[in-house]
């Protein structure tokens, strides 16, 4: 067991490194050069000098294997580094804007599990019913809606009725207030960028519920648990749910993980300031540090997150780490 | 992800000399009985295709021909499904958009699912350092995002739609090698491969002509999901700007500007490019669970 632990915490060491690697090289690869962009942003031609000037002072003097090993070691430290655009801590612009797309995520979460999971499991225990065509054709029609779209459509939706009822047309507001000082215009702005982006994840988890308890209800513990006249509200729950959401936990984490990375369709649709608008913006100011900061912080939350999946897994299932 | 590899029966182990062979026909017959909603996305499907490949003969007006006389108008008996800000044609642009949609969805699916496919199972047959190095890799590939993945290609390639494709094409490879790699690994300990390398075979017979033949169930259920799933990051892309490019007719990029813009006053605009995709993924998501339920026993009656 420990051999197995500690050699599945290693790994991630590689897949951290090999994603610096990935973002430093495409980041420098991208033609432009901040400097040239940040002193002629006023027109006209650029002295030299200064690029110069600007070039040590941001570091891009050193050979570029210096400049990674920096970066990799400020990582390893967390310590990201100013943002070459703005000039204030990398660490600062993204607290500044994490906050509204964590929410997002989380609220996505909270609506998918509680969607997915009753109706993933009686999607499974009618089998072939017709509650189990409709669950199943809601689930791809979510996977097939883009959530862009569905923002733009339910958008709409918000301005015809709040027209109709209230004569006016009503937006919800994009900037963003902590739920603690105003808890009615921080949902209001979230709620809707949550429904659009918890459907699909709604969908795909409730899938998954719907195959996992299928295989769990197969089993023999089952056929004994009904055997010795167990209730059937009891072996659903103690016995098959449990099981069967393992693989549902799994995905509920990499979903997550990819939600994170994938905000900047639904943060542009509905006009937020979160990390997703970052980042774009990010890379194209050509802002080195600030966009590899958010690369690696997206590609840290997907690697733990597999991580913790998979430690779990090992822990609650041994034939894994035997094999 | 977990290893499940020890554990995984592969499905499409068949001998295929002892089933009978039967006509093509009678399997599609028999296939469209079972799956009845399975042969409403291949038909959703085929009208997609259709649209796309004859986009020139059905499509009424020009997809790029603008009619400033004729701007945000309504859908009419003249216009099907309306005219967009700059009057143009929106039943033409979203047949013609079909076209975008099909060279994207299913070059991106087959360009990634072969490189998937081919590294997938060398990375089973060969094991040892070679798999140990392409796992690493496609753990960075996997966790890369998307985005930036497509912001850095078109920041140095440019835009357009070869560049689209080859961004939405390398997140593609990595998610196939794995499924593959899994369904292979298994097929690597059964006895008839011993046997062909016993017989002298070499590498590139074995893994072309015994072990890619039995994991072929397995890559073309993925194959199905990711035209969907290309089609559906197509029109993300493009509708952050960062894809298809106009004047060029793509769904997403219909979506971009006017459809935002003008959603009080002409929400035909912003419905109806959306609904093409949703229906057009949604029948290859149908198609995608029938083929599945229909090569895979293990799953069958599922």
């Amino acid at each position: 067991m420990y051999r197995y632990i500690v050699s599945r915490v290693l790994l991630v060491i590689p897949t951290l490194v090999g994603a610096a690697a990935l973002v430093f090289v495409l980041m420098r690869l991208i033609p432009g050069d901040i400097c040239v962009v940040r002193l002629g942003s006023g027109g006209g031609s650029v002295d030299p000098r200064a690029v110069a000037v600007c070039h040590a002072e941001l570091g891009l003097d050193h050979p570029l294997i210096i400049q990674f090993l920096d970066f990799v070691w400020g990582f390893f430290r967390l310590d990201f580094g100013i943002s070459m655009w703005s000039g204030k801590p990398v660490a600062e612009e993204i607290a500044a804007r994490l906050p509204i797309s964590l929410e997002i995520a989380v609220m996505a979460t909270v609506v998918a599990i509680l969607i997915a999971i009753p109706l993933g499991t009686i999607s499974a225990l009618k089998q072939n019913s017709w509650i189990d065509h409709v669950v199943r054709t809601t689930a791809i029609a979510g996977i097939a809606t883009p959530s862009f779209w569905l923002g733009i459509v339910s958008i709409l939706v918000v301005l015809d009725v709040s027209h109709a009822l209230f004569g006016a047309p009503w937006m919800p507001p994009i900037d963003y207030v902590p739920f603690w000082q105003d808890p009615l215009r921080n949902l209001s702005m979230a709620v809707l960028p949550a429904l659009t982006v918890g459907y699909r994840y709604a969908a795909v988890t409730m899938r998954m519920t719907r195959s996992a308890m299928l295989e769990v209800l197969r089993e023999d513990y089952i056929r004994t648990a009904r055997a010795k006249g167990l209730i059937e509200r009891l072996i659903i729950n103690r016995h098959a749910l449990k099981n069967a959401l393992l693989p549902v936990v799994t995905l509920i984490g990499i979903e997550f993980a990819f939600l994170i990375g994938g905000l900047v369709v639904t943060e542009q649709v509905f006009n937020l300031n979160g990390i997703g608008r970052l980042l774009v913006l990010a890379v194209q100011n050509q802002d080195y540090t600030l966009t590899q900061a958010l690369v690696m912080l997206t590609v840290a939350i997907f690697v733990f997150a597999n991580l913790a999946v998979d430690l779990l897994y090992a822990w609650l299932d041994p034939r894994i780490r035997l094999g | 992800m977990v290893d499940l590899a020890p554990f995984y029966v592969p499905a499409a182990v068949v001998d295929h000399a002892a089933v009978e062979p039967r006509s093509r026909r009678s399997d599609i017959i028999a296939f469209c009985r079972r799956q009845p909603l399975g042969t409403i996305g291949l038909l959703m499907v085929l009208v997609m295709a259709v649209a796309g490949l004859c986009a020139e003969w059905i499509a009424p007006y020009s997809p790029t021909s603008n009619d400033f006389a004729a701007m945000t108008e309504a859908p009419s008996w003249a216009h099907l499904m309306g005219t967009d800000q700059f009057g143009r044609d929106l039943f033409s642009r979203i047949v013609f958009g079909a076209r975008t949609a099909l060279i994207v969805g299913f070059s991106c699916a087959i360009i990634g699912g072969i490189a998937g496919l081919v590294l997938g199972v060398a990375s089973a047959y060969f094991g040892g350092r070679l798999d140990l190095f392409l796992q690493r890799v496609f753990d960075v590939v996997m966790a890369f995002p998307l985005i930036i993945m497509a912001l850095a290609v078109i920041a140095i390639f440019g835009s357009g739609i070869y560049n689209v494709i080859v961004a939405i094409t390398i997140p593609l490879i990595p998610r196939c090698a794995r499924v593959v790699r899994s369904s292979a690994l298994a097929i690597r300990e059964l006895p008839y491969i011993d046997a062909a390398r016993a017989c002298g075979f070499g590498h590139a017979r074995i893994i072309l002509f015994h072990m890619v033949p039995n994991v072929m169930a397995t890559f073309l259920i993925m194959l199905t999901a990711f035209v969907g799933q290309a089609i559906l990051s197509e029109a993300s892309l493009s509708y952050l700007g960062l894809g298809v490019q106009e004047p060029i007719a793509a769904w997403g990029l219909m979506l971009q500007g006017g459809a935002e813009e003008y959603a009080s006053t002409a929400p035909w605009i912003a419905i109806f490019p959306g609904l093409a995709i949703a229906l057009t993924v949604f029948g290859f998501s149908l198609f995608g669970d029938a083929l599945r339920d229909a090569l895979d026993p293990k799953l069958r009656d599922r």
